[in-house]
């Protein structure tokens, strides 16, 4: 086995796992937590497969604001006592068979396909770096750029409005 | 590593996030679980990206094809913050309103 095989099934693992524990915990904030996990997992995935910057805006982004941000609100709420309401057992069943029936489909139909031969061995390229995904951005993708500045600030507008006590 | 298994992993993740919408009743860690799906996708793209680029290295060792993909990545984080934000918003004024955040009370609608 061979470094980036270890790393690659201990990241893999990490994730899974994670994603498991962020949706069987009682308590939500052991589930924000976890969910801090998959993401550092899935940073390292994307170090890996030379994704620098996204790996340094995924933790940045995710792990630091969007999930801190989720716990401010838990903890304002006091929710951190386990009192939440049970779905009954058979609904929990439907669930997960739903779950994994989906991804049994979609296994079966993506085992096959051409992909599988394809390898992402190799750290040659630099297309994760900021400069080339910078010069892109600003060039080619600078209209939606822009116009996700506008979606910020109405996403902001929105939550004020939202969150006032009328 | 073979593109599979990242699409492997990307599917599970994205099946577990779908059973956690659909087994969970408390509205946050539904949000949480929509993250997830989102996160799957994002690794998904990135693991393509990957394939394509190293594909076109083969004929052109200047090539940057394979940018765009983890652009997109990008972008869907941005929307995914904005998204949050409004969504939490929600979460708290619906809690303000019912003192709760199960979503088995939202059922106006049926009535």
């Amino acid at each position: 086995m061979t470094i980036t095989a270890i790393l690659f099934w201990f990241l893999t693992v990490l994730a899974l796992l994670g994603a498991l524990m962020v949706v069987s915990s009682k308590n939500p904030v052991h589930s924000v937590l976890w969910l801090i996990v998959v993401f550092f997992a899935l940073s390292g995935h994307y170090i890996m497969m030379n994704a620098q910057f996204l790996a340094i805006v995924n933790l940045i982004v995710y792990a630091g604001a969007i999930m801190v941000l989720f716990l401010f609100v838990i903890m304002l709420m006091n929710m951190n006592a386990d009192s939440e309401p049970q779905k009954n057992q058979w609904l929990k069943l439907a669930g997960a068979i739903a779950g994994g029936a989906l991804m049994l489909v979609l296994v079966a139909a993506l085992k096959d396909t051409e992909t599988r031969y394809r390898s992402l061995e190799g750290a040659e390229g630099n297309i994760g770096l900021i400069e080339q995904l910078g010069k892109v951005l600003f060039t080619d993708y600078v209209l939606p750029f822009e116009i996700s500045s506008v979606l910020f600030l109405s996403a902001m507008v929105g939550a004020v409005v939202l969150g006032k006590k009328d | 590593m073979p593109v599979n298994y990242y699409i492997f992993l990307s599917v599970a993740l994205f099946c577990i996030g779908i059973a956690g919408v659909l087994t969970r009743r408390n509205a946050i860690i539904i949000f949480m679980c929509i993250e997830l799906m989102l996160n799957a996708v994002n690794i998904l793209l990135v693991a393509f990206s990957k394939m394509h680029h190293l594909r076109a290295l083969a004929t052109d060792a200047a090539t940057t094809v394979g940018t765009e993909a983890q652009l997109f990545v990008f972008f869907i984080m941005v929307v995914a913050a904005a998204e949050v934000t409004v969504g939490l918003a929600i979460i708290v004024m619906m809690y303000r309103n019912i003192h709760s955040v199960d979503i088995n009370f939202l059922n106006r609608l049926k009535h």
